[in-house]
């Protein structure tokens, strides 16, 4: 089933489908190794809902909801 | 000629320790030409041929989306003028994060340049379990790799070395990492630059400006010439052959160095399995909680605020007393004069003008180093990033607008940690807004004279409190409402990313903190501080010019002399002051019980009344003097170019309450907001040793009058003046760090411009109001 991921729930991990557009956001994320086949996992949100934390590539990322949006997986 | 050899990393790699390592804090810093980014260049210490280092921003790719970015990337191809060509470049890696590392690492190679591979913090990535066999690595790659730990200054002669070997080695092969039909495509765009007559651009440049979607090489780089739009199309058409063929732009980039970068490390580098759960994700879970998270945090910044707010205050007191010592040291070497008042009110005025910052620069950057070597500031960041993003800033705002509550000249210059350009102008832009610790004379003066102590609600000072706690809302509320507005003015258009690393927790390193705090201290005073002094002159001289001062120099001769020759008398008089003070106290805790007790006590007090009485005719001619050297001083401030610009402005002034002298105390108070004070004691006639707790200044203000005989002063005249001075940038000292730190004498223009405007007008409205009441 596919998903964004800011719907990723708290710990559980998914594969990365793709980043969607071609603008700055999305060259960001892609750079920062979100590329399709990839695994990723939620790490939860910030005491205030919003970023959110992910590892990917093993470190630590943080995403404001409207980014990991961008991010379809599958999981 | 030294050879000149970059240094590029991503952020959190310890690129600035490494770079202060190697040369040793003997940097020379400055800005590059045209944009916002600092150019540091350094002499590598311990080698052979000299060897010139030169950093570039942390940065997670060199693909520039503008102008600042490009910087780097004409750095690294020798197209940047001021640098030179760059004969070899390190690129310095967190050994514990290879694989995203190693993007950056992939694109540096492109380059083509004679390079060197660092993986730094290797021990912690020891530590961690990870396994990385160096020799491999660099067979695999084709150039050195040299493992360091900064911090602790091992693996630092291996990197020299290995730098000063880069350049007769060459440049290691090309990763190649992109399909064949990517490359048939540049070949195309390079034979299609080469017919619209650019036939110098780099096939790196070619390669970037197709994988750029809306980037400073499709967008500028050519914009305003008559081939930039054959030149847009021709990327276009390309990038949709390319999508054709499966290899979509930009997401092919990634996909290409990241499969790149994992086929190269895969059989020469082992990450630590799986992720065993660490002290720092068990601490990260705590500091990022719910509650506790939030509770750390504002106990930390509490801290932090209150180093700068107060621990700051005794070397900042030291500060001043040397310089009121090194001012009497020279005035003791001239007689009164032209050159002596430019010296003590001038020079030394602007050098202490300078030095009185850096206890809080180096506090607040004592902090930050602290907080950033050992993780903590991007949870801050991450904490903060949800308020701060309603006003168009990110988390990265909140602590540089925090501290600058205590001073705005450490804030901006910590604004240097937002990545993004429009995010951290916007920052620096409110930063000045914040009530600083400058502004509180002028709330104490107005808020003691005027906002009456008697009880609210049965509780006393509780009106002077709301009125001070009303003044610093102020300011936080003018810079949200300021910063959501430039967000939709000129810094408009799409909501920079915040995509942001996590780095894990460690132990911080004394030396990158004293380097660090070091490193900015020598910043500020380089590069601020020439600006500063030289506002500071500009202002003596527009206070001190046209006017005669012969009278009041001869006055000043006769003042020296008398309290040379009657130092005795003068001395006397100040201990027959203490005791009278001293026996009216005693008086005042002890009346006297019986007829006896009573007589002592005329007795005494006759005695000390005859002793000064004595004293004070003695001393007259003296007094008179000193009153006398106040009245000149203040007739030539007056007569000066800022006394009648004064003048001139009081129309303007006039609808706020105020009268010229408010409006004069205003303008020379540009070098700083709190010499309001001393300048008001000094237009007022009563010298300029006036503080905000001076009695005598309190009751001249309290009696001023208009030419018709109406009080100046009263409530709403007093919140008039808050409010503009809440509001204003009256700070040379901000508006030249703005310069040097923007690189651009546009931004402290626009934020002189626009807060004195929303001064003025704050201060019109409250005036007006609070007449009506």
């Amino acid at each position: 089933m596919s998903q964004t991921l800011d719907q990723l729930p708290e710990g559980q991990a998914a594969t990365i489908l793709d980043v969607e557009g071609d603008d700055a956001v999305a060259v960001r994320l892609l750079e920062m190794g979100l590329t399709d086949g990839e695994s990723i996992r939620s790490l939860g949100a910030a005491p205030l809902g919003d970023p959110l934390e992910f590892e990917v590539r093993g470190y630590r990322l943080s995403l404001r909801i409207v980014e990991a949006r961008r991010v379809r997986i599958r999981s | 000629m030294p050879l000149t050899v970059a240094i590029i990393g991503n952020p959190n790699t310890g690129k600035s320790t490494l770079f202060n390592a190697l040369t040793g804090l003997q940097a020379r810093v400055g800005n590059f030409p045209g944009v916002t980014v600092e150019k540091k260049i350094g002499r590598i210490k311990g080698t052979a041929d000299p060897i010139d280092l030169v950093d570039l921003p942390g940065t997670y790719s060199l693909s520039p989306r503008s102008l600042d970015e490009m910087v780097s990337v004409n750095v690294l191809l020798g197209r940047q003028a001021d640098v030179g060509k760059v004969d070899a470049v390190v690129c310095i890696l967190d050994a514990s994060n290879l694989e995203r590392n190693f993007y950056l690492a992939c694109q540096v190679l492109d380059l083509g340049l004679p390079t060197v591979i660092v993986l730094n913090m290797f021990d912690v990535a020891t530590t961690r379990g990870a396994k990385i066999d160096i020799a491999a690595l660099s067979k695999k790659l084709g150039v050195q790799v040299v493992a360091t730990s900064a911090h602790r200054k091992e693996g630092l002669d291996a990197l020299k070395a290995a730098i000063a070997a880069a350049v007769p080695n060459g440049p290691g092969p090309r990763p190649h990492p992109f399909p064949e039909t990517f490359y048939a495509e540049c070949h195309q765009l390079a034979s299609k630059l080469a017919e619209l007559g650019r036939s110098d651009a780099p096939s790196f440049l070619v390669e970037r400006a197709l994988l750029d979607v809306g980037g400073y090489l499709e967008t500028e780089w050519l914009a305003g010439s008559d081939i930039a739009e054959p030149w847009k199309s021709a990327l276009v058409e390309s990038r949709a052959r390319l999508k054709e063929a499966g290899c979509r732009v930009p997401a092919v980039e990634a996909k290409a160095r990241y499969a790149w970068a994992k086929q190269t490390l895969s059989d020469v580098a082992t990450a630590p399995a799986a992720r065993a759960e660490t002290l720092s994700d068990r601490m990260d879970r705590v500091l990022t909680h719910r509650f506790a998270g939030l509770l750390i945090f504002v106990v930390l910044m509490i801290v932090v605020f209150q180093a700068i707010f107060s621990w700051a205050e005794p070397l900042m007191g030291l500060c001043e007393s040397g310089q009121s010592a090194v001012s009497s040291f020279v005035a003791s070497l001239l007689s009164p004069g032209t050159l002596r008042s430019l010296l003590t009110d001038g020079v030394v005025a602007g050098v202490g003008g300078v030095l009185v910052f850096l206890p809080q620069i180096g506090m607040l950057f004592f902090f930050i180093a602290l907080l950033e070597d050992c993780g903590y500031l991007a949870r801050a960041a991450f904490l903060m990033d949800k308020v701060m993003s309603k006003f168009g800033l990110n988390g990265k705002s909140f602590v540089p607008l925090m501290t600058s509550h205590a001073c705005a000249i450490p804030g901006i210059m910590a604004t240097r940690v937002i990545e993004d350009r429009k995010a951290r102008l916007a920052t620096i832009l409110v930063a000045p807004l914040m009530s600083c610790s400058a502004r509180l004379p002028v709330y104490t003066l107005f808020i003691s004279l005027f906002v009456p102590d008697e009880p609210l609600m049965g509780m006393r000072g509780a009106r002077q409190g709301l009125t001070l706690f009303a003044m610093y809302a102020l300011g936080i509320v003018a810079a949200a409402l300021v910063a959501a507005v430039l967000r939709k003015t000129i810094f408009h258009g799409e909501t920079p990313p915040f995509v942001m690393e996590l780095p894990a927790y460690k132990w911080p390193s004394p030396w990158i903190v004293v380097s660090r705090v070091w490193d900015r201290m020598m910043a500020f005073v380089a590069r601020a501080g020439t600006l500063i002094f030289a506002a500071a002159i500009v202002v003596w001289a527009g206070s001190f010019f046209p006017g005669d001062h012969s009278q009041e120099f001869e006055k000043q001769r006769f003042i020296e002399q008398a309290e040379a020759t009657q130092a005795d008398s003068l001395k006397h008089r100040t201990m027959l002051e203490e005791s009278l003070g001293k026996l009216n106290e005693r008086m005042a805790s002890h009346p006297p019980a019986t007829e006896s007790e009573r007589d002592e006590f005329q007795e005494k007090l006759a005695t000390i009344e005859g002793g000064l009485a004595v004293l004070n005719a003695e001393l007259k001619p003296l007094d008179d003097a000193r009153v006398e050297v106040n009245h000149l001083r203040a007739s030539s401030v007056e007569q000066s170019f800022l006394g009648r610009l004064g003048h001139l402005i009081e129309p303007v002034v006039k609808p706020l309450g105020w009268d010229w002298k408010i409006g004069v105390g205003t303008l020379l108070s540009f070098p700083a907001r709190e010499l309001v004070v001393t300048n008001l004691g000094i237009i007022y006639g009563l010298g300029q040793d006036v503080d905000e707790s001076n009695q005598q200044l309190w009751s001249t203000i309290r009696e001023a009058t208009w030419p018709d005989g109406r009080p100046v002063y009263g409530v709403p005249v007093a919140l008039s003046i808050m409010v503009f001075f809440s509001l204003c940038a009256q700070c040379a000292a901000t508006l030249m760090t703005i310069r040097r730190e923007t690189n651009s004498w546009r931004w402290p223009l626009v934020t002189f411009t626009y807060m004195t405007l929303l001064a003025y007008f704050a201060a019109l409205v409250t005036y007006q109001v609070a007449i009506r009441l």
